[in-house]
């Protein structure tokens, strides 16, 4: 029934959305509707703590990992759709877009979040394929939105780079599929449903194993933002209107890597956790050292910010890697606690391009002095995103660290440690330059808007509050992470 | 009856790779996407051959729909783009046609390498064919990789997709008829998608001059 909702929901936004012309009340239906689908995802993940759930005649399934990412979908779609109507009007005011383009944007918006969902529900794990590549589409047009030269360049580029990576795993799922019917236990009704994949797991032939799981990981990991197929990333992330930046970064490349911690479980069954460990502790510790060289010398702010999501993808790769329950577990908290807070930073530097008219950081002064609340929502989200306590990614990377070392990966330990420092340095020291400074002008400070500052206020704390106490979340997350690390 | 069956699923498998190198050889964007439209046609025969052999009604159906999709509809809309561009040859790719044919031969030979390591799982006259789906893969990559106009990488994209289709039927007789639809349905977006963003790159500036991918970087 709840997995029915949040899609009914959903679904009825999109239409609604697509029915009517632009109109303020539209953002802010959509936001609700965002809302509705945390309070759902939230009971749905109780119901799930007992039994997986299941609708449509077993084509929708949602164990607690589904509900967790549910959640974190819910919650970041509602920080990026409670900016829509002010991202609108300020686009239609100057002039970067028409009423005509404010329909189209929130149309895909909500497509864009209804395939998030369906690819966490459906029990198929071709369907999860399918899902993941339509959400290429809807952003595609997302990230051309303001069709600037930039703008087409960067959704150019993310179309042809994630169309190709995308096709990779769609041969690495036929290749699991075709295991599967080969399989010793398999059974009358072959199928790419999650069980029965995982009932027969233990008995896939593992050279073909092998290489679907290598077509899996470069694959998935195109959208994932992980090496060798990182590029289109920071194009398009820079190009992309705020929202669209924060939803991508804080819960798309997730989602994509949901896909990864399925399959892995597929390949640890087949072929034990050796391979797997060596694949992604390859990607992952690339994609860390390339953001690292990438974020020292970093001069434009959007970038920066897409740099950084590639190094937290990393780190979520190393931790898979491991693959222990309390690892896993780790990585399900980092991946709220980076959604979060990476969508309060986009948003909140959306809210600086809008005010500065630049993202070049080197041309940003003196935020502190002028706009106070803004720039301090900002510092304290980039305390966030560089682990300090009491936030929940300190805890999260912490968790990660001791499951690594509990696997006996000091190595790892020890590169992540590093590159964490450099990245910490680094950001600090653009983000000092950025909010401290003499302020060009002498502008008296101007009050940011009670509907910018509350949602970003509201939602730094509750990282925090995560990051303090995590009890609540703790049964869940534990749940979740033995539903792909038995 | 059975040697009728293999000698057709060879000879149409076997012109989905000769077309995929074709389409390196040939430099008019025309006469490419002629080969395109021919290599939909042969994978679709592929298809409806299984289909006949095995019984399986959900892949004839399948055959149909990429008969239509990728035998008539992507050639046509491929054909408009190209209709729109006055400069319709591939001018200056990064590999000249002798050299690219080269390389297609090696990758042939990779694919062969790679691909009875997947066959030897359960060798059958159809699974025995799908290293020539591998091949086209690595083509398609190829073309992508080394081909600067625009065309040329949507033509790449479909020759990977293609390929990738050809394995599918080879290795399973098709997967779940709602992921073959799914991917099916998938290249036509793209497809309109980039015909989408080409068209509306050329109202604003030069088109080749986004596609080549150089003025974003660090």
């Amino acid at each position: 029934m709840l997995i029915l909702a949040i899609l009914a929901v959903s679904l009825a936004m999109t239409i609604l959305a697509a029915a009517r012309p632009w109109r303020p009340w539209i953002g802010w239906t959509s936001a609700a509707s965002s809302a509705a689908i945390v309070a759902l995802g939230i009971a749905l993940s109780a119901t799930t703590l007992s039994a997986p759930q299941w609708a449509l005649h077993h084509s929708l399934r949602a164990d607690s990992l589904s509900a967790f990412m549910v959640v974190v979908i819910g919650t970041v779609s509602l920080l990026a759709t409670l900016f829509t109507p002010r991202t609108m009007h300020q686009e239609i005011s100057t002039g970067v877009t028409t009423p005509r383009y404010a329909r189209h944007y929130v149309v895909l918006m909500q497509v864009f979040i209804t395939c998030m969902l369906v690819a966490v529900l459906t029990a198929n794990l071709g369907v999860l394929w399918v899902s993941i590549e339509a959400t290429t589409i809807a952003t595609t047009f997302l990230v051309s939105h303001r069709r600037t030269d930039g703008a087409f360049e960067a959704s150019w580029k993310y179309v042809i780079l994630c169309s190709v990576g995308i096709a990779l795993a769609f041969l690495g799922t036929v290749l699991i599929y075709y295991a599967e019917l080969h399989s010793v236990g398999s059974v009358h009704s072959s199928s790419l449903d999650w069980t029965s994949v995982m009932s027969v797991a233990h008995h896939l032939d593992p050279n073909v194993t092998r290489l679907a799981f290598a077509l899996l990981v470069v694959g998935y990991g195109t959208k994932v933002g992980l090496v060798p197929m990182h590029s289109w990333l920071p194009d398009a992330h820079s190009q992309a209107p705020a929202p669209v930046s924060a939803l991508m970064s804080g819960v798309l490349l997730s989602v994509a890597f949901y896909g990864l911690l399925r399959f892995r479980a597929v390949a640890v069954a087949a072929l034990g956790p050796a391979f797997p460990r060596a694949l992604l502790l390859v990607v992952g510790v690339a994609s860390l050292l390339l953001a690292t060289i990438m974020l020292i010398a970093q001069r434009d702010l959007k970038r920066m910010l897409a740099y950084s999501s590639i190094e937290h993808m990393g780190l979520l790769a190393i931790g898979a890697a491991v693959g222990t329950p309390l690892a896993i577990a780790a990585v399900l908290l980092h991946i709220l606690g980076h959604g979060i807070t990476k969508a309060v930073l986009f948003l909140s530097s959306g809210e600086i391009y809008h005010l500065e008219g630049t993202t070049d950081m080197a041309k940003i002064t003196g935020l502190l002095a002028r706009r106070p609340t803004l720039a301090g929502v900002f510092g304290f989200a980039l305390l966030s995103l560089v682990a300090l306590p009491p936030f929940s990614l300190f805890v999260s990377e912490l968790s990660m660290a001791r499951a690594e070392v509990d696997a006996g990966l000091w190595w790892a330990v020890a590169i992540s440690l590093v590159c964490v420092s450099v990245i910490f340095a680094a950001l600090t020291r653009h983000a000092r330059g950025m909010l401290m400074g003499a302020a060009v002008d002498e502008t008296p400070p101007a009050a940011t808007p009670a509907s910018v500052a509350l949602p970003l206020i509201g939602a730094l704390v509750a990282c925090a509050a995560i990051g303090v106490v995590a009890w609540p979340l703790q049964s869940l997350l534990t749940h979740a992470a033995h539903a792909v690390a038995p | 009856m059975n040697s009728t069956y293999v000698a057709t699923l060879e000879l149409a498998a076997g012109a989905v790779l000769l077309t995929a190198v074709m389409t390196l050889w040939r430099r008019a964007v025309r006469s490419i996407v002629s080969m395109l439209s021919l290599q939909g046609m042969a994978l679709a025969t592929v298809a409806i051959v299984l289909g006949l052999h095995e019984h399986e009604n959900a892949l004839l159906v399948t055959g149909g729909l990429v008969l239509a999709v990728k035998g008539i509809v992507v050639p046509t809309l491929l054909r408009r783009v190209s209709s729109l561009d006055p400069r319709s040859r591939e001018s200056r790719p990064l590999v000249n046609v002798p050299a690219s044919l080269v390389f297609a031969a090696a990758l042939i030979v990779l694919a062969y390498v790679v691909g009875t390591r997947i066959t030897s799982l359960s060798p059958s006259s159809a699974t025995h064919l799908a290293p020539l789906g591998l091949a086209t893969v690595l083509v398609g990559y190829f073309m992508l990789v080394t081909r600067r106009r625009a065309v040329s990488k949507i033509v790449g994209l479909i020759l990977v997709d293609n390929g990738i289709a050809l394995m599918t039927f080879l290795l399973t007789s098709g997967v779940p008829l709602i992921v073959e639809l799914g991917s099916s349905l998938d290249v036509l977006l793209v497809v309109v998608v980039l015909q989408f963003l080409m068209v509306s790159m050329r109202h604003h500036s030069d088109t080749d001059r986004l596609t080549e991918m150089k003025a974003l970087h660090d």
